[in-house]
């Protein structure tokens, strides 16, 4: 069946940035925004840009990521002749290994993309939080005939040395593409949203598997191979929310930004909603003796005691007289009385017993709370210790 | 339990809850904040493994169908079985059926092709947990020809008043069955039956020109059949009016009810995928309960907001509820209201309706 395009998520990553949160779990099923997991939203991007064939490469912990996604009927990816299909690594028969980069991922499963002979595929990562029509960006890479075309988003000087950074000329045709640079050139940021014509990415696909040296990446060797070859390559300029939320402090800080009145990224449009799988809960019980100001909670909490500027997931348990502030509480915790809780995420499950302290108002760190490396310890341990 | 099919007979159901039924029929009104009452019984039947369920339905049940689907959210959609919406067929010129047997003789085809040999019967205004496969199995082992499910309530209410009741005896045989207004066992509109058996009483009730199955099949002949009762001690409302849909709505603000209801086996509604409920700097909710999609900048107590409420700043909203997506602007003040969907009440404006008898706002108005 031929399409006109294909879209590869590339969900294997496992996210050692985020410690414990990825402990057991691939980070495109990281939970953010009080209900839903990161690759919810390239999901529903390409759900609501009218793309509806989608192979998700997994490899890192992929039990909760397949069970997620399922038949994808959440994100109406449960397609004939498309949808949503699960691609992990698997054995040939010149052997078996991981997939050694991103390009050779997208390599391995080559004839995956042949069978809808698709005239441009597009590279999308399942690690940041941002709403985007894909089909604009088709229309660009259309008009200018493109080769190749990424998608880039304005940052400041200072984040730039984070970032792969394109440098264009006027017409944003791409002559120069540097990974981290300490001195950037331009503020123009990669968004790891590429969109190729199949029949040049297979070649040079093809091409880079043939050299040993490569690292398979597209950043580091497709994109200069391209460039090297003098194929057309444009920049496309993407302007609204987009953020990479690698680590526990940019995970927490796109959860904060939830909070404001009028957030930038708007998740409250009925014309673009997010999809994501339904808890099934009833809706929340707010306690007489509750205190919400400045925040997001789910249905299926129970809410006793005080919560401020946080994000509670669904089915939380906050017991009386309990504080909970600059926080994101992840699903199913339950966290006793006279608990508090400054600053902190709060890994799914975990019990909190009666009277414990986590983290502090005026500190700068997120503490992260999980199974591993946290011993609840009630505050009367905690004045004993002080003594 | 492929020994079960489930039958939710809407047929007897009259649109008692004035503005809320103008444009639906019961089973479709919302409630709980994110529900409608017919997902309580279909929740219970599903979460019993029954797979095979008719609605028979005859007015007003557009709403309904949209909230159902193909019943999706309950996982019936089944390539084989699954949920059958049977609205009534007029046009056999031979039928001689009258009242809720047309429903049956009209649909012969879903319970001789459904595979359970046993089906469970009923209505969608008691709201209950009741575990359906206990009652089969209670219903199995007491050799009954019929099984009927009743609650024997601690204190009686105004709505129980149209409910028949049952007397049981020590073996769990029902001995009677009646309208004494001050008996506590309510008959919960369900019972539970042999598929064939069911049929045969139908078909005799066509024959002999009756019109009401539980009438003229079950009580008209209490003597002549074994009839079982299976008590049921959970969580249970009657909604058949205005003032007990509000009673029993504001009795879940109550943590011990809302626990009864939603602890244990999941209620499943239609999926909506809606953010978290957002309250922002000044908000002041207490005491409700609160769906997704809400953005509260007001004051909020002993009310239930449903989806995707917005409740402005400086407004007061006390004793309500506030169905899908009604718009709150600020300074607006309400007490003591029931607000259908899309309701839009504009800045400052008061209303305050009795406790007992709440002021009732038709869907989509304007304030």
């Amino acid at each position: 069946m031929k399409k006109e395009v294909v879209a590869m998520l590339l969900a294997g990553g496992q996210g050692k940035r985020l410690k414990g949160l990825t402990k057991s779990l691939a980070k495109p099923a990281v939970y953010f925004g009080g209900t839903y997991r990161i690759i919810d939203f390239p999901l529903s991007n390409c759900t609501h840009s009218g793309i509806d064939t989608v192979g998700v490469l997994t490899q890192y912990e992929p039990l909760v990521l397949h069970s997620y996604i399922g038949v994808g009927s959440d994100w109406d990816l449960d397609r004939r002749g498309g949808g949503v299909y699960v691609l992990p690594p698997h054995e040939r028969e010149n052997g078996s290994s991981w997939y050694q980069g991103t390009a050779d991922a997208i390599y391995r499963n080559m004839n995956f993309i042949e069978q809808f002979d698709p005239e441009h595929v597009l590279v999308l990562s399942g690690d940041h939080i941002y709403k985007m029509d894909y089909n604009e960006m088709l229309h660009f890479h259309k008009e200018k005939d493109s080769d190749c075309t990424i998608s880039v988003i304005d940052v400041t000087v200072q984040e730039a040395t984070r970032f792969g950074i394109l440098n264009t000329n006027d017409d944003l045709s791409i002559y120069e593409f540097e990974e981290k640079p300490s001195a950037p050139k331009s503020t123009l940021a990669s968004m790891g949203i590429y969109l190729f014509k199949w029949e040049v990415l297979k070649r040079f696909l093809i091409e880079d598997k043939k050299t040993e040296t490569s690292s398979y990446d597209f950043g580091k060797d497709i994109i200069p191979l391209l460039l090297a070859n003098n194929k057309k390559l444009y920049a496309y300029p993407f302007s609204g929310y987009w953020k990479d939320v690698g680590t526990i402090q940019s995970l927490w800080s796109a959860n904060m930004d939830l909070l404001c009145e009028e957030p930038e990224l708007n998740l409250n449009d009925p014309s673009w909603r997010i999809y994501t799988k339904s808890p099934n809960q009833p809706a929340e019980f707010i306690a007489p003796d509750a205190k919400l100001s400045n925040c997001m909670i789910n249905e299926g909490c129970v809410v006793h005691g005080e919560v401020n500027h946080s994000i509670l997931f669904f089915g939380v348990e906050v017991g009386e007289g309990s504080v909970i502030k600059d926080s994101v509480i992840h699903p199913k915790v339950k966290i006793g009385r006279g608990v508090r809780i400054y600053r902190a995420i709060v890994n799914e499950s975990m019990v909190i017993p009666d009277g414990t302290v986590i983290g502090s108002e005026d500190s700068v760190d997120i503490v992260l709370v999980h199974a591993d490396d946290f011993i609840a310890s009630p505050e009367s341990e905690r004045e004993a210790m002080k003594r | 339990m492929k020994e079960l099919i489930g039958v939710i007979n809407l047929d007897d159901e009259l649109d008692q809850l004035n503005e809320l039924t103008y444009f639906r029929c019961g089973a479709a009104v919302p409630f709980a904040g994110r529900y409608r009452l017919i997902d309580f019984v279909l929740s219970n039947m599903t979460n019993a493994g029954i797979v095979d369920i008719a609605l028979f339905v005859r007015r007003k049940y557009r709403s309904l169908m949209d909230h159902l689907g193909e019943g999706k959210s309950w996982d019936l959609d089944r390539n084989h079985g699954g949920l059958f919406i049977l609205p009534p067929d007029w046009n056999d010129p031979t039928d001689i059926s009258q009242g809720d047997l047309q429903h049956v003789h009209n649909n012969l085809d879903f319970f001789y092709r459904s595979s359970g040999s046993h089906m469970i019967h009923s209505g969608s205004r008691h709201i209950s947990k009741v575990n359906l496969r206990e009652v089969y199995k209670q219903h199995m082992d007491s050799g009954a020809d019929i099984t009927l499910i009743y609650k024997p309530v601690a204190e009686l209410r105004p709505e129980h008043e149209a409910c028949l009741r049952m007397d049981v005896d020590e073996q769990g045989r029902v001995t009677d069955i009646h309208k004494e207004l001050d008996h506590p066992n309510l008959y919960m509109e369900m019972f539970i039956m042999d598929k064939y058996k069911y049929l045969e009483l139908v078909k005799d009730c066509i024959a002999h020109g009756k019109n009401h199955f539980f009438q003229d099949a079950i009580q008209e002949n209490r003597d002549r059949l074994k009839i079982g009762a299976y008590k049921y001690n959970g969580y249970h409302a009657v909604i058949n009016s205005v003032e007990s849909y509000f009673a029993n709505s504001m009795e879940l603000l109550c943590r011990e009810n809302y626990e009864d209801l939603f602890r244990e086996n999941p209620i499943r509604t239609k999926i909506k995928y809606e953010v978290p409920a957002k309250y922002l700097e000044n908000a002041d909710v207490k005491n409700s309960l609160v769906a997704n999609g809400c953005t509260i900048a007001g004051q909020v107590e002993n009310s239930i907001l449903f989806r995707g409420v917005q409740v402005g700043k400086g407004a007061r909203i006390s004793n309500s509820i506030l169905m899908q997506k009604c718009v709150i602007e600020e300074n607006a003040v309400i007490e003591n209201v029931i607000m259908d969907k899309d309701v839009r009440l504009s800045g400052g404006v008061t209303l305050v309706g009795d406790s007992r008898k709440p002021f009732v706002i038709a869907k989509s108005s304007q304030i």
